[in-house]
């Protein structure tokens, strides 16, 4: 009997293992992502091998690849050459202070070109550049929007018009109003990265002002009732009430927002020049060496990579900031 | 009759449905003495919550008006504070900061820091709340909620408490619970109150006058019961006392036979007059407290 009972107990725990290791979050959670990966690279390499362009064949998996290591090691030698010539310039500038106290020394900017690296940190600034100015519009007017129904049948003909907008037509009227009007000798900011940074925001304040408005109007009305039965004051009304109420749906339109502005940023910059993955796009398909393509890849999968990045981070505020923690967000 | 503190005047209303005119309350008159409870019984949909929230000022008269110790309510205020059914607490809100946010508001001028944080903890534990201050309403029971929106008009010190179905969401022993909760507290603080109910019990239990209302359209006070059981009033005791089976024998006579609820006219229930409630099939909500009878 004793011994039945002591053969069973390793059977029992062995079942126990097999049960953690083919649980539904391993499966779902890494297993079959990681198959649908590994699927995706198969069919882009053998589709690639059958796709000739004028720059070559197209480029799979392991050609990118080569490219991620291109772009890196060009950035580190970058870096070091940008090291060294601060160096010479500071020890040159030492030699001459050495002869004569008095002399004029010159410090010079490094001007070699913007690395991949570089790129990605100037579409990330310009991004959030515009995200900003869009958002700074956008919440305000939506409040408004949405406490006052006179308010939004005024604005909705417009939102409706300008929201299907493409930034490639806002980009050349954004252009010529900016090198009209912004016409400082010594400018903090380059134009171009201006011009971006409001088609941008021309793009994405639309989908924070929609949601914003929508979260506004939705509160329940027994909370505004309490709200004019302690008799509280506009200001209070907005920051205590208002604003708390609606702060799911200001998230969700600013995630919405978030993720247009990214994907009309690098067309914004691929006109516009500004110096960012859009550019680098572009620089590289007039490029036309072999490389080219691939070096394009690693771009298109950087793009998709830091905009998920960016929702990620997004999602991680929303929680923080909503109240309503049985909502599922996703 | 009593001194006259609260004074509800002629009040009509007439409501703008898409261009058709529909009146919902006609020549309500109410004079309710300070420290005096009232309820207000009537079917559904016969504009109880209309009464109450232009008392509340929260919505306008067409004629006629109502006035507070003399001065005529025109606007919503912390002297009407109202406990609405769904406990309206801000979800976002902690139970302490939910009171605090009427409490600043109101004695923002009169009290000081450190009074206004007695004085919200002093209006949490009149409602035995005081040990989850700083619990989210997501977080406690619907009854808990409801005694968190009652101490936030209580911390109002409003001159009258309106309270617009207080305990119609509650399951039947929080809400016998939240009952004897408020009857001590009015016992200990003496507020007027108009509460409005479909429970014919908790209408006798709790008040000094039943206000019966008749069927709308065009709504207005049937009769009105005086109750006049000693406080402070004990649920078993009354149970079986006659003065309490009588008043709620009356009171079940007015809603359901003399003004019976236009959705259930067809029914087996006995219909024996029916003045009022001729034209009263657009108010039906279908919604009749059956548990009452």
């Amino acid at each position: 009997m004793t011994d039945t009972v002591v053969a069973l107990r390793p059977d029992e725990r062995f079942r126990q293992m097999i049960e953690g290791i083919s649980s539904k979050s391993f499966v779902e959670g890494l297993l079959l992502p990681a198959l649908g990966i590994i699927a995706f690279l198969l069919v882009w390499q053998f589709a690639a091998n059958r796709i000739d362009t004028s720059l070559g064949q197209f480029p799979g998996p392991v050609q990118v690849w080569e490219q991620v290591q291109n772009l890196a090691g060009e950035h580190s030698r970058e870096r070091e050459k940008e090291a060294e010539f601060y160096q010479r310039q500071e020890d040159r500038n030492a030699k001459k202070l050495e002869k004569n106290p008095d002399a004029t020394i010159k410090w010079r900017d490094y001007t070699g070109k913007p690395t991949f690296v570089d790129q990605i940190g100037t579409s990330l600034l310009t991004v959030a550049a515009g995200f900003l100015i869009a958002n700074l519009i956008a919440i305000p007017l939506g409040i408004v929007c949405g406490l006052s129904a006179s308010m939004y049948k005024a604005m909705n003909p417009i939102i409706q018009i300008f929201k299907p907008v493409s930034p490639l037509a806002w980009l050349p009227l954004v252009t010529m109003v900016v090198s009209a009007t912004y016409t400082a000798d010594d400018p903090m900011l380059q134009k171009s990265f201006l011009n971006s940074a409001i088609t941008v925001a021309l793009c994405c304040l639309w989908p924070t002002l929609i949601n914003t408005t929508v979260g506004v109007a939705g509160i329940d009305r027994d909370l505004v009732n309490v709200s004019r039965v302690m008799a509280l004051p506009w200001r209070t009304h907005i920051s205590k009430i208002v604003v708390p109420a609606a702060i799911p749906m200001i998230f969700t339109g600013l995630r919405l927002s978030l993720a247009t502005g990214w994907m009309v940023l690098i067309a914004a910059e691929m006109l516009a020049q500004n110096p960012g993955l859009g550019k680098f796009v572009w620089d590289e398909f007039q490029n036309g060496s072999s490389d080219s393509l691939g070096r394009i890849m690693v771009a298109v999968l950087a793009i998709g990579f830091i905009g998920f990045m960016l929702d990620k981070m997004m999602l991680t505020l929303q929680k923080r900031a909503t109240w309503d923690k049985s909502a599922v967000l996703r | 009759m009593q001194a006259k503190y609260l004074d509800i005047t002629g009040v009509g209303i007439e409501f703008d449905t898409g261009g058709k005119k529909f009146r919902a309350l006609q020549d309500v008159n109410l004079k309710l003495a300070k420290g005096e409870f009232v309820s207000l019984i009537g079917h559904s949909g016969c504009g109880k919550s209309t009464v109450l929230n232009i008392v509340a000022g929260l919505l306008h008269a067409t004629e006629g008006g109502v006035a507070l110790e003399g001065k005529e309510v025109i606007d919503p205020g912390p002297d009407r504070a109202v406990v609405f059914q769904n406990h309206s607490l801000m979800p976002w809100l902690t139970v302490y900061q939910n009171v605090e946010l009427a409490v600043n508001q109101v004695f923002r001028k009169t009290k000081n820091r450190a009074e206004r944080r007695e004085w919200i903890e002093h209006n949490l534990k009149l409602v035995n709340m005081d040990h989850a201050l700083d619990k989210l309403p997501s977080e406690i029971s619907g009854g808990m909620k409801q005694r968190v929106g009652i101490a936030r008009c209580l911390a109002m010190q409003p001159k009258v408490l309106l309270m617009d179905e207080p305990f119609g969401a509650l399951d039947a022993l929080t809400r016998a619970q939240l009952q004897d909760s408020l009857m001590r507290i009015q016992a200990e603080l003496g507020n007027t109150v108009i509460m409005i109910t479909h429970d014919v019990d908790e209408a006798v239990l709790l008040s000094d006058r039943i206000v019966m209302m008749t069927n709308g359209p065009a709504a207005t006070i049937g009769e009105i019961l005086e109750v006049k059981l000693a406080r402070p009033r004990d649920r078993l005791d009354l149970a079986e006392d006659p003065e309490f089976v009588h008043l709620r024998q009356q009171v079940l006579e007015f809603l359901y036979a003399k003004h019976v609820h236009p959705a259930s006219k067809t029914s087996t229930l006995p219909v024996r007059e029916s003045s009022e409630d001729a034209a009263g099939k657009s108010s039906s909500e279908g919604d009749p407290d059956t548990e009452a009878a």
